[in-house]
């Protein structure tokens, strides 16, 4: 009788210390810290292996082909430098041969004090005495001057390449071309635009005798018209398919495909005749403006990171195919 | 008294050492590894550089040409403008692609499978794709939500075997189950979709109306039936280690870097090969269209090995 009632506290016990064991390992435990060392020590593993690019243009660009230096100026404030300036730094900014900031306030970002106090009216004086001060200070580090906004995103190679066809001595200066106010038209002040060295000094000199003045707050219709006074012609910056490569709107207003319409009214001032949809815009941008710090990075990404590998690119401008000038409206 | 409590005491350290014994003994198991030997790795990488360089140039453009995918889309007309947007947008880029339908629309050619079940439709999809396969072998089941790649699908799995079973992705864990995600895209070699749609036969394995409980989520399930088959999900990954397969969108994906890696936005946020985002706007995949296809720093050659060319009747890449 006692032997039985032992056997079953024996047996019990035995059940017992089996399941408090079991229930004390988990068994999902093993498994996962199996699978997550395995993909610990992979990770170690990999070596850096080699990027697929053979080209890069990370630091400011002194290897580009001979004459293209161009200095950037950028068009900012105290209050933008966090939210904005300093993501442009962080990007297309340090492929200019120079980069300044221009500011009414001088710190150490750094920026330049332009002595105009900010505001949408001062505009213009910030333009005007920014390009005093690169005239008096850099002129001769460069060839070609941009005005950029603190919310446009430019690609300099780009640029560069546009340029690489003109001559920076000639009085010249290119962006998007606009229409109305100007006879022989004016470049959008947001998307961007760039005076050759001699469109420089006659924009300074124009200043000196009076040629040229503060008539106007707007400020790239106003410098449109110092242009025209000082006889700096307005290139032509569309590619050789005719699409334009400055655009002083973010690339869904351009790229998403419309139906046939009248113009909208952000293509309405545009002075050769806008397409709609992909046709709209060059493979080698130049410039998107009301680009923020999200979207800056975004387009840096698609530009210069994400490509689709072996992809053999359709447009090709140096090839031998004939300059088609039917194709481009004047 | 004693003794009784004694015994008890006896039995629970015999019965503890003997569950002890039991989980040393399983955790040897020798059967179960050995099944599933080549592909239950975690993660399937790109081929580096190097990789592809140290291989013939006629086995490069062999494989080149070897590679090639067909899409499974999976699209209502709830949804008719990501329905047009992925035909006029990634879709192209596939050697065939094919829509599959809940219900038929005026407005869009599919096959129309007229299943309103989630995860009936798929199967049903897939079947007809392996039915119709026509050669290829490597399938692409998306929804036209998601935006692809399909070059760097191509590149990721080059140098693949398609006769091996192949389940890539991004790769999520439910509990036990590995599946691969619905919405970032599910990559499966001609023999996984052999396999699976064998195993659609078996209604205790893979039943046809799921679960009877709770519903599950079509990955899940799809992980679920092809684990039955031995196939396991694998994350799809460049040769960094960097996830192809996105969930997300770029502007996310960007927001998310900004976080985590300011001083690094770029660099610490996506692949360069990327294969597929999820819930982009059906103009933002326009834009990506440019974005990816067109849209470039003069100067850039990237000297690849293999080359791909853009389809015909296109304007948009």
């Amino acid at each position: 009788m006692r032997h039985t009632v032992s056997n079953l506290f024996f047996t019990t016990g035995m059940m017992l210390g089996f399941l408090s064991v079991r229930f004390l390992s988990d068994p999902n435990f093993s498994t996962e810290q199996v699978s997550y060392f395995m993909r610990a020590v992979k990770h170690e593993v990999k070596h850096g292996l080699q990027h697929v690019h053979t080209v890069k243009n990370e630091s400011s660009a002194d290897n580009s082909t001979h004459t293209t230096r161009i200095l950037c100026w950028i068009m900012t404030g105290p209050n933008n430098l966090e939210s904005r300036t300093k993501h442009i730094r962080e990007t297309w900014a340090k492929r200019c041969n120079k980069v300044l900031y221009m500011s009414s306030v001088k710190t150490d970002f750094p920026t330049v004090e332009l002595n105009v106090s900010e505001g949408r009216d001062n505009l213009y004086w910030k333009t005007i005495r920014a390009f005093q001060y690169v005239h008096q200070h850099h002129l001769d580090q460069a060839d070609w001057f941009l005005k950029a906004d603190d919310d446009t995103f430019v690609v300099m190679e780009n640029l560069r390449y546009i340029l690489s066809k003109y001559d920076p001595e000639k009085p010249l200066y290119l962006g998007r071309r606009f229409t109305p106010f100007i006879r022989q038209g004016y470049m959008s002040g947001g998307a961007g635009y760039v005076l050759s060295k001699e469109a420089l000094r006659r924009f300074v000199t124009g200043f000196n005798t009076g040629e040229c003045t503060h008539f106007s707050t707007i400020e790239d219709m106003a410098l449109g018209k110092c242009m025209e006074t000082m006889e700096v012609k307005p290139a032509d910056s569309r590619d050789v398919k005719g699409r334009q490569t400055f655009h002083p709107y973010p690339p869904d207003h351009y790229l998403v495909r419309q139906p046939p319409r009248p113009r909208p009214w952000y293509l309405i001032y545009d002075h050769y005749t806008p397409v709609e949809g992909p046709g709209c815009c060059s493979d080698f941008v130049v410039s998107f403006h009301y680009i923020y710090a999200v979207e800056l990075y975004v387009l840096e990404y698609l530009t210069y990171h994400l490509r689709p590998y072996g992809y053999h690119y359709r447009f090709n401008p140096d090839s031998d195919e004939e300059f088609n000038t039917t194709t481009m409206s004047t | 008294m004693l003794s009784e409590g004694g015994s008890f005491m006896k039995g629970m350290v015999m019965g503890g050492l003997f569950c002890l014994l039991l989980s040393l003994l399983g955790s040897f198991r020798p059967g179960t590894e050995s099944k599933t030997e080549d592909h239950h790795h975690h993660h399937v990488k790109a081929p580096s550089k190097d990789e592809l360089t140290r291989l013939s140039d006629s086995r490069v453009q062999e494989l080149s040409n070897q590679v090639r995918v067909s899409c499974v889309i999976m699209v209502q007309p709830k949804v008719l403008v990501y329905w047009a947007t992925a035909l006029d947008t990634w879709s192209k880029h596939c050697d065939k692609a094919v829509f599959y339908t809940s219900e038929s629309s005026k407005a869009l050619e599919a096959i129309d499978l007229n299943e309103k079940d989630d995860w009936a439709r798929l199967r049903k999809a897939l079947t007809h794709a392996y039915e119709n396969a026509g050669g290829l072998q490597w399938f692409f089941v998306a929804q036209a939500t998601t935006f692809a790649i399909i070059e760097n699908l191509k590149y990721l799995v080059l140098a693949k075997d398609p006769s091996e079973p192949f389940y890539l992705g991004n790769v999520m864990k439910s509990g036990e189950l590995e599946y691969v995600t619905y919405d970032s895209g599910i990559v499966l070699s001609y023999e996984a979709l052999k396999r699976l749609v064998h195993v659609f036969q078996d209604e205790d394995k893979c039943p046809e109306r799921g679960r009877a409980l709770w519903k599950m989520s079509e990955d899940k399930q799809l992980a679920v039936c092809l684990k039955y088959t031995g196939v396991f999900a694998e994350n799809g990954e460049d040769a960094h280690g960097k996830g192809l397969f996105n969930s997300k969108g770029v502007n996310s994906l960007i927001s998310e870097s900004m976080k985590n890696n300011p001083n690094n936005v770029v660099e610490g946020c996506c692949s360069d090969m990327a294969v597929t985002f999820s819930g982009m706007s059906p103009n933002q995949m326009q834009v990506m269209m440019f974005g990816v296809y067109r849209l470039r720093p003069y100067g850039h050659d990237f000297h690849d090995s293999l080359v791909f060319n853009p389809p015909e009747n296109s304007d948009n890449d």
